[in-house]
């Protein structure tokens, strides 16, 4: 008798989950190498990941925000460049689905996203604007019917490796540096030039070069907004989200491997209790914080799409900003404990308590839009804002 | 009001045009206000006509441009004389 065929999950979780199982086995090599994690990138194609929020208008299946940092979690666990190469894919997408779903051009774009798993990048940093990418230097020219535009863009994450880029730039010739658009342009649109090598600490595998980029398109690829709107509206919370439960995922995988080396002491003495088993505890307790902050704020995201005035509010964004901060310094000493905890096995590579590859992608956190700048941005607004300390809001 | 506003912006709003030339109904974010800048002008309101925004207007809308500020500073010194 045949047996009957083993139907496939397909939850978001599990399908995340089959991702996560081919980036884990490339993560060390891909950090090793610092090369752009194909495997995964291909598993989040094949398990159709990367048009989860657009739309079924679109073709898309309408995620929200937080099944999509599900994801981001369960993907951060295995290979955090490859968890971060899909979180800022789904930021990008995020800008054409608040702020394109108006335009037929961008409407029929995510319709191919969804069609044929494009993934696109993101070219918001230049060089001379110090890291402010609510400032841009090159303006795009337009004649109305074409747009061209011309970036020295010093990071452009798997830039080499996208099928679209999403490219800030001031709105003509005489804008201010604040009055910013965003513009798609495809890949055979535009040229990249390599002019910098990321070469980094960790997240080695996010490609993160900088690039000469030059660009000619139709100018409806630009989005109908102003790029103010986009950042304030989907850009902050989206990424701060995002970016957090990738964290979350590293420090998880930490805590995973801290556990199990205690496990491991524990069931070689029983009776003694295992030296690190305290340091267990403490991180079990510093990790629930980190993910209560991180759905703490993706319930006030969800709450602010119902009440659109609130997701532009100085309230929601020192809300969104305080997660930011709090989950790139808790999954440091997070990690750091955890390597207390594994000693000299967690500091060694290539065993299966390894910690180097964890603590060096977490140190990107404070650093990717510094938390000096975030919580100077904070301060400022606290200068008016009066924050809301209800307990529950 | 609309003198106390135009001098404070023109102070504090670090806009690329000069706050003379500027039409009442003209984008201030589109003219260059920062959101760091728009904190300090709000300020200056505060002091300038004795008042305090409430959360509730804290949002782009409210000072995305003369007339809109006008707007947002007249209402709270209504709601102040209701009170």
């Amino acid at each position: 008798m045949n047996a009957p065929l083993k139907s496939i999950d397909t939850s978001l979780n599990a399908r995340a989950h089959r991702v996560a199982a081919v980036s884990s086995r490339h993560a060390d090599q891909v950090d090793a190498e610092g090369r752009f994690p194909r495997e995964a990138i291909e598993a989040m194609k094949a398990e159709r990941l990367l048009a989860i929020q657009i739309p079924t208008a679109f073709g898309g299946e309408g995620a929200s925000l937080s099944e999509i940092a599900d994801v981001c979690s369960v993907l951060g666990q295995a290979c955090a460049s490859s968890a971060m190469i899909f979180a800022m894919h789904q930021i990008k997408v995020s800008s054409l689905v608040s702020h394109g779903a108006d335009a037929s051009w961008h409407q029929a774009f995510m319709r191919r996203i969804a069609a044929e798993q494009l993934l696109l990048a993101s070219a918001t940093t230049e060089a001379g604007i110090g890291g402010n990418l609510r400032n841009s230097i090159c303006a795009i020219e337009s004649d109305g019917e074409t747009c061209r535009l011309e970036k020295d863009a010093s990071v452009i994450s798997y830039g080499k490796e996208a099928d679209a880029i999403l490219v800030t730039s001031r709105a003509h010739k005489d804008a201010a540096p604040s009055d910013q658009v965003m513009t798609v342009f495809l890949r055979n649109q535009y040229s990249l030039e390599q002019t910098h090598v990321w070469d980094t600490m960790g997240m080695r595998g996010t490609c993160s070069d900088g690039f000469l980029f030059k660009a000619e398109a139709p100018a409806v690829q630009i989005l109908p907004h102003p790029f103010a709107e986009i950042a304030a509206q989907s850009m902050l919370a989206t990424s701060h989200l995002l970016w957090s439960a990738v964290w979350y995922g590293i420090a998880v995988d930490a805590f995973a491997r801290a556990q199990a080396f205690v496990r491991a002491a524990a069931r070689k003495s029983p009776g003694a209790p295992p030296p690190g088993a305290l340091h267990l505890a403490e991180v079990s307790n510093q990790l629930q914080m980190v993910r209560s902050n991180v759905v703490a704020g993706l319930n006030a995201y969800e709450d602010a799409l119902v009440h659109t005035d609130r997701l532009s509010s100085m309230g929601f964004a020192v809300a969104m900003n305080n997660v930011k901060i709090a989950s790139s310094e808790m999954i440091l000493a997070i990690i750091n404990r955890t390597l207390l905890i594994c000693g000299i096995l967690g500091y060694k590579n290539g065993t299966p308590y390894s910690l180097g590859r964890h603590l060096r992608d977490a140190h990107s956190a404070q650093l990717m839009i510094s938390n000096d700048r975030i919580l100077a941005n904070t301060a400022n607004m606290l200068l008016i804002h009066k924050q809301d300390t209800n307990l529950l809001g | 009001m609309n003198e106390k506003i135009r001098n404070s912006l023109a102070k504090l709003g670090g806009l690329s045009v000069s706050v003379e030339n500027l039409a009442d109904d003209a984008d201030l974010y589109a003219a260059g206000l920062s959101s760091f800048a728009s904190v300090q002008l709000m300020l200056s309101l505060e002091e300038a006509f004795d008042i305090e925004f409430p959360d509730s207007m804290l949002n782009r809308k409210s000072f995305a441009s003369i007339a809109a500020i006008e707007r947002t500073v007249a209402l709270i010194v209504e709601d102040r004389k209701v009170a």
